[in-house]
């Protein structure tokens, strides 16, 4: 393999790790402060895309735009969701939120269906972001990957000012820590879930969006998402953002340049990173903390 | 006489808290060693090392002089090492009696004889109705568990750990939330278990610890202070100071 | 009363081939199927509280093994393949296991989930089990005076199973073993504390049920003569899971109750002529509804019904 085209697996496997960051850092969020496990949070990442491709006509060349409008949308959307879906399941055991969030992705691809419909989808990226920059003699890299993985940076930097330097990030992270402490302490409890169920709802949503115009938008792209974020939240520990991105990144290259070596096979690379990290530390990258 | 169960040097760390340092004590059959100390003096963590739950960062565990620092809490059930919880862990959906069965069952696991009703095992029901009969639960066999009042749930709580026929009990708090009158009747249990046991008593009420105890030894910040007779540690200036001055 | 059900029940599906319509009787002969895979999923669930959610990869192993092991041409040997594929599954089942168990709780869900997707992507993305189109099983097996393809021999082939399964687990669960899984799953420190090696017993429960598994998977292929990777998918483990909480966990009739329902509910959501032609065509979103409304309401299952109505 030469160095360019390297180079250019290398920025595939940062920027697919990035998108993935975006969603896992949501779940394991979700689970850590509220202790829900979440099975619907790719269909959020599934309405991302949809919502995109829907609202995409609308905003033209204005994709930053588009981008606000749809986390503002989908930040609404999960608060609302909260109140009247998840708050009910706190209390329950895991069994019981296993299948009230797998019958709401049953749901959620209902409602996809009846508003949008099953077809495969194609987003078009905005025309400043369309081309390509050169890499090295031979290669051109799309313009547009370099987009996302700088728009999951930002995020990212951003979700880390919030939970390190704000008074919400301090209750978050003593909410994922200890979770009936923060509740004894007389924080406001209600507020704080639906303010994180937002967060995490909005982060997959518009992971969904930035990935619209990369990948194609199908029906089935939630579960798929879903279930590597799953593996990602395991290597990396529950309620670990730091943990998240490292195993994020580390999912991203398996997974890119397993593709490149094993082809066929390379849908299982990730579950053997699974396995091994498993082997070795059950209970994840990192244990606690951020 | 040599101690049943002893720890050396028994150390653990937790990042840059030494919750535990170099504690080394025995115990001896026929005895009743009490540990006591504030909270976060280390005593649970002491327990949990002994009982296997916990490793050691550093030290040795020996049962009868042999080296179980690395066993699994199981394993070291096995060989004798019983223990009690300060938070109640029975089952409360079984019966009493089934509750003690179920413990007894460890030693008599045969799974494979898939043939036989587990209330069949006459082994393990046996050591159940002895059990039971030795804490004063042989009445209430058939109820709930989780139907029996706070100080019946710690009277099996203690015959679950006699059903694994242990050799040294490990008890943590088990005169928690008792009145007056349980207290008694649980130390009176106590008193006719130390004939055959190795008991290592961590507990807070003072008055019950000084009654039963042949050797208490005061912990305070992760490490032993005093370990002596009843009277040498009431008489110990230390002591005094640390514990069970302000008491 | 309560204890004759199943035997009431297995008269009922003794005598049933006389009276039935080959519709009828095909959807009995699925929830029989079913029913197998939701016993064995019970077993995790219930009896030893470990929630997977990766069931259907040893269901689908079993019957992937079935097919694929089968000759092309001609009828391959009942006998031999149930054993292939239940020995598959069971295989599976004590690698996942062995990792898995290492995690608990949520961490478990998850892990099982991810290594049943494993095995999806392989029959899904590889040439091994002819893609996403599925493979077909030509001939159904033998053995013997046998003949899996013969409506007759099958059907009794799958109540015999069927028995099989519910007998083998009714005296699990009541011998040393079945206690010890369920002392495990009420407190599994307590077991520990007591001497039980409880890693060792949950990893046995688990190639059980994921051989148990197999079995259905097994009765799967050769009554569709088909199989295709989403045998293998999470909604197929969402749906079994969803088969013992609609029948009521904890209880073996649970599992068989669960699966009836399951496979009743389905029909009757799709089917235009009950619920109308635009629900029909939507039916997961009625079946979401319903779910959500019995997890809310009814969460010991169809089980205890009688006991919430006698509440009323």
């Amino acid at each position: 393999m030469d160095f360019a085209t390297f180079l250019v697996q290398c920025l595939n496997a940062v920027q697919y790790g990035l998108l993935l960051f975006l969603v896992a850092s949501g779940l394991t969020l979700i689970f850590g402060i509220m202790g829900v496990i979440n099975l619907a949070h790719g269909s959020f990442y599934m309405l991302g895309a949809y919502l995109a491709f829907s609202i995409a006509p609308l905003f033209g060349q204005q994709f930053l735009l588009m981008l606000l409008a749809g986390l503002l949308l989908s930040a609404l959307f999960g608060y609302v969701l909260e109140w009247a879906f998840y708050s009910y399941l706190y209390e329950r055991d895991h069994l019981q939120q296993v299948l009230m969030t797998y019958a709401l992705i049953l749901v959620f691809e209902e409602a996809r269906s009846l508003l949008v419909g099953n077809d495969v989808h194609g987003v078009k990226p905005p025309d400043w972001l369309a081309g390509t920059i050169p890499l090295g003699e031979l290669m051109t890299y799309p313009v547009y990957r370099l987009f996302a993985s700088a728009a999951c940076i930002v995020l990212a930097i951003g979700l880390y000012l919030v939970v390190n330097k704000t008074r919400l990030g301090m209750m978050i992270r003593a909410g994922a820590s200890n979770r009936d402490m923060v509740r004894g302490l007389g924080v406001d409890i209600t507020r704080l879930y639906r303010i994180v169920f937002a967060g995490g709802v909005a982060l997959a949503a518009l992971a969904g969006m930035i990935a619209a115009p990369m990948s194609s938008v199908y029906p089935g792209m939630g579960g798929h998402v879903l279930i590597i974020s799953f593996v990602v939240v395991v290597i990396g520990g529950i309620g670990s953002i730091t943990g998240a991105l490292v195993a994020s990144l580390l999912v991203g290259f398996v997974d890119t340049f397993g593709k490149v070596f094993f082809a066929e096979l390379s849908g299982i690379g990730v579950y053997l990173l699974m396995a091994v990290i498993l082997v070795w530390r059950p209970e994840g990258l990192m244990r606690r903390g951020y | 006489m040599t101690a049943l169960l002893r720890c050396e040097g028994l150390t653990r760390r937790f990042g840059g808290l030494t919750a535990v340092n170099d504690v080394t004590l025995d115990f001896r059959r026929g005895e009743v060693h009490a540990v006591i100390g504030t909270n976060g003096a280390g005593k649970s963590t002491l327990i949990n090392m002994l009982s296997g739950e916990l490793p050691a960062s550093s030290g040795r565990v020996l049962l009868q002089g042999q080296d179980i620092t690395a066993w699994t809490q199981p394993r070291r059930a096995r060989a004798g090492l019983g223990r009690s919880y300060q938070r109640t862990t029975i089952f409360p959906e079984f019966s009493v009696f089934e509750n003690c069965r179920l413990c007894a069952q460890a030693a008599h696991a045969r799974p494979l004889a898939l043939w036989q009703g587990a209330s069949q095992c006459r082994a393990s029901g046996d050591i159940a109705r002895a059990a039971l009969q030795a804490v004063g639960l042989a009445d209430a066999a058939d109820r709930p568990a989780g139907a029996l009042s706070h100080g019946g749930k710690r009277q099996l709580e203690i015959a679950m750990c006699l059903a694994t026929e242990p050799q040294v009990l490990l008890l943590d708090e088990p005169l928690a939330g008792m009145g007056a009158e349980e207290t008694d009747r649980m130390l009176h249990v106590l008193q006719g278990l130390k004939a055959g046991h190795a008991i290592l008593l961590v507990e807070h009420d003072m008055d019950a610890v000084f009654r039963i105890a042949e050797r208490i030894t005061v912990m305070v910040n992760g490490e032993v202070i005093a370990s002596d007779g009843p009277e040498a540690v009431r008489a110990n200036p230390q002591v005094q100071v640390a514990y069970l001055g302000g008491h | 009363m309560q204890r004759a059900l199943p035997w009431i029940a297995l008269v009922l599906l003794l005598a049933a081939p006389a009276v039935l319509t080959p519709y009828t009787y095909d959807l009995l002969v699925k929830i029989m199927v079913l029913a197998i895979f939701a016993l064995s999923l019970e077993m995790l669930v219930g009896m030893t509280g470990l929630v997977s959610l990766g069931h259907a990869a040893f269901f689908g192993l079993g019957a992937y093994t079935t097919v694929l092991l089968s000759p092309e041409y001609d009828p391959g040997h009942a006998a031999l393949l149930l054993v292939a594929a239940v020995g598959a599954a069971a295989l599976y089942a004590l690698f996942v296991g062995a990792l898995s168990l290492r995690t608990k709780g949520v961490y478990f869900i998850m892990v099982t989930l991810a290594f049943a997707q494993m095995a999806y992507f392989v029959f899904h993305d590889t040439k091994v089990g002819g893609g996403t189109d599925g493979i077909y099983l030509n001939v159904r097996p033998v053995a013997g005076a046998f003949d899996a393809g013969n409506k007759t021999h099958l059907y009794y082939g799958v109540t015999a199973a069927l028995v099989f399964t519910y007998g083998l687990l009714a005296l699990i669960r009541r011998s040393r073993f079945g206690h010890a899984l369920a002392g495990i799953r009420v407190n599994e420190q307590r077991m520990r504390a007591a001497g039980f090696a409880t890693y060792a017993y949950k990893l046995a429960a688990f190639v059980i049920a994921g051989a148990l598994a197999g079995l259905a998977g097994f009765l799967l292929a050769v009554k569709d003569g088909f199989v295709n990777p989403e045998l293998l998918s999470w909604h197929e483990s969402g749906a079994v899971l969803l088969m013992i909480i609609l029948g009521g966990i904890g209880h073996l009739r649970g599992a068989v109750i669960g699966a009836a329902a399951f496979v009743l509910l389905k029909e009757f959501y799709a089917t235009p002529a009950f619920v109308g032609a635009f629900l029909a065509e939507h039916w997961q979103l009625t079946l979401g509804f319903t779910i959500i409304a019995f997890v809310a309401l009814l969460p010991k299952g169809l089980i205890g019904l009688p006991d919430r109505l006698r509440k009323r």
